[in-house]
């Protein structure tokens, strides 16, 4: 399998049964129900969101039936045990990723946020006039515009490493572009649009011989690949909860004490402070420094209980199944005439990105639709990408733990329906 | 698949396939670009004045069959009518697409009745509508740039 990047390798890395997805089916109560006319669902839009296992929502229906509190204010019993649960959620996370300490955990809206607050603050604070910002050309939308933002604002430069007609990044030009005037670095794990898993391991290694600080877009890496930060040594790495099986409207911004600590507070309020006053505000200290308000505590909670349930399944587990369905729907789908897949990295995802001669995508996903099968189309905010490639837009289906051979044949035969219509 | 059917009738993917005055015009009167963001379909819509008749329609660009379809149906539909008579079957498309009642019959619709199963996909009402938002704006003459969103 080749699963087995660079990011999985190491003590955890073994030989695993397969993962039992009549079993894990059973826990997602949406993948029994039908759409339009009476079609079983066919979902295959896990890379724009995951849906939630019943433990999920039974954990935030607990929430609120029984614990609701506000965190971090009450000395009451609710208060007591809605912090507990909060800061439990952290310590998860920590573990999740691997990270030194529950300090390095900020809990942000998603993956979007999370970028955002390195943009605006370590971002505000250290790039500067004539200074660069690197990023590569298959980056998501919320990885190029806070930096175009932060650019703008700054009279500095952003940068971008291009890529092969595989949709591998060019390591040659990308340590090219590493100078002195490179302030940081971002790019994503893995990508939403093609699939593309990134060397991350040796870019961050070559970013910070150039002294660059680095942050990893991680929104679609946690969902397949074992993520060990200090194993990275990553400075920073977002996430969101929504694609990790959990709720949406939250997620994580990790990022080395050290510089966490030396960053300015990012929005006021709430929770961010330790005394105020009209003449002084004391900031608060990691991580609550940067949660200015109340939090999404429910999401949090919420989050946490997905990622015991991966870690009750096994991300090494999830990651095999979803390699065997990557090259079996791969090969299923290439046996269709006038198929073509946009993205075609030796390391990838279990996303296929796919043109169709002759019909555009949006027309595609209609006519799938009407089957039951949820693909996502058009640029998958990855505009710049799209032109890259040349096609106005894709078709993606993007697999989960929970998808099945027989849904991607269901795909192809799906597909034959399309070309049928449109012959 | 009857939905379907009735979606992608002939008339749609016949238009789609070999689309009518997908050109440039040499004189446009006015020129304009419509832009569909969610689904990426881009075209730019060419028009050219006698007076209040629109002598002739052209467009180039690309998106899904229902746009382009209606696209190429609209061009040769409007070709050599006055813009009032544009107005009012703007307004009966829009009608027909949204699955407003509408007191014409599939007669007097003419080829614009090809269009009559988009009102039973929502996600897809935009993509009639947006050559003739385009065009509207081409002939009103108030922007350059027409988006859906
Ligand atoms: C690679 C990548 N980065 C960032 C994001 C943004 O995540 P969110 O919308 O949860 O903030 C996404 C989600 O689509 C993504 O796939």
């Amino acid at each position: 399998m080749s699963a087995a990047t660079e990011t999985q390798a190491g003590p955890s890395s073994r030989i695993v049964d397969l993962l039992d997805v009549e079993r894990v089916r059973r826990d997602f109560p949406i993948l029994h129900r039908t759409v339009r006319e009476n079609r079983k669902l066919v979902y295959l839009d896990n890379a724009a969101t995951t849906q939630k296992p019943q433990q999920v929502i039974d954990r935030i229906v607990r929430y609120y039936t029984e614990e609701n509190s506000n965190v971090h204010r009450g000395v009451h019993y609710l208060s007591e045990v809605a912090t507990a649960a909060y800061e439990n959620a952290r310590t998860t996370v920590k573990r999740f990723i691997g990270a030194r300490d529950e300090k390095e955990i900020v809990f942000t809206r998603g993956t979007t946020e999370a970028i955002n607050l390195v943009a605006q603050t370590w971002g505000r604070k250290n790039v500067g006039a004539g200074d660069e910002v690197l990023i590569t050309a298959i980056e998501h939308h919320s990885n190029i515009v806070p930096w175009q933002m932060l650019c703008d604002e700054k009279g500095a430069r952003l940068r971008v490493a291009p890529v092969n007609d595989a949709g591998e990044v060019l390591i040659d030009e990308f340590q090219k572009l590493l100078t002195s005037r490179t302030k940081l670095v971002a790019f994503g794990h893995a990508s939403n649009a093609l699939g593309t898993i990134n060397p991350i391991r040796k870019m961050i290694t070559l970013a910070h011989a150039a002294s660059a600080v680095v942050l990893i877009d991680g929104a679609q890496g946690v969902p397949h690949l074992r993520v060990d930060v200090r194993e990275l040594d990553c400075d920073f790495y977002a996430f969101s909860s929504h694609k990790i099986y959990g709720p949406t409207g939250v997620g994580v911004l990790y990022g080395k004490e050290a510089i966490l600590d030396a960053m300015p507070p990012w929005q006021g309020g709430g929770d961010m402070i330790l005394s105020v006053s009209f003449e002084k505000t004391t900031y608060n200290a990691l991580p609550y420094k940067f949660e200015a308000g109340t939090p999404n505590i429910a999401g949090v909670i919420g989050m946490a209980t997905a990622i015991d349930y991966m870690d009750s399944i096994g991300i090494e587990r999830i990651a095999a199944h979803e390699q065997n369905l990557l090259h079996y729907a791969t090969k299923r789908l290439l046996e269709i005439d006038g198929l073509r897949i946009i993205g075609t990295a030796a390391e990838k995802a279990c996303v296929i990105s796919f043109v169709l001669e002759g019909v555009h995508p949006h027309d595609i996903g209609t006519i799938l639709d009407e089957q039951g099968i949820a693909i996502r189309t058009g640029h998958h905010c990855a505009q710049p990408l799209m032109m890259r490639f040349n096609v106005p837009a894709t078709g993606r289906a993007s697999f989960a733990m929970y998808n099945t051979r027989d849904e991607a044949d269901a795909l192809v035969a799906g597909l034959e329906k399309v070309i049928e219509v449109f012959r | 698949m009857s939905d379907l059917r009735e979606l992608y009738q002939q008339v749609i993917l016949d238009h789609n396939k070999n689309p009518r005055n997908f050109h440039e015009l040499a004189h446009p009167t006015r020129t304009v670009d419509g832009y569909n963001p969610l689904c990426g379909d881009h075209y730019t819509i060419f028009v050219e004045m006698d007076g209040e008749t629109i002598k002739d329609i052209g467009f180039t660009g690309n998106g899904c069959a229902i746009s382009k379809a209606s696209a190429s149906v609209m061009s040769s539909t409007l070709k050599g009518k006055t813009t009032q008579e544009a107005h009012q079957l703007f307004d009966v498309f829009h009608k027909l697409v949204t699955g407003e009642p509408s007191s014409l019959s599939t007669a007097e619709l003419g080829r614009l009745a090809a269009f009559s199963g988009v009102s039973e996909f929502p996600a897809r009402v935009k993509c009639a509508s947006l050559p003739w938002h385009t065009l509207n704006s081409a002939i009103e003459g108030d922007k350059e740039v027409v988006s859906t969103e």
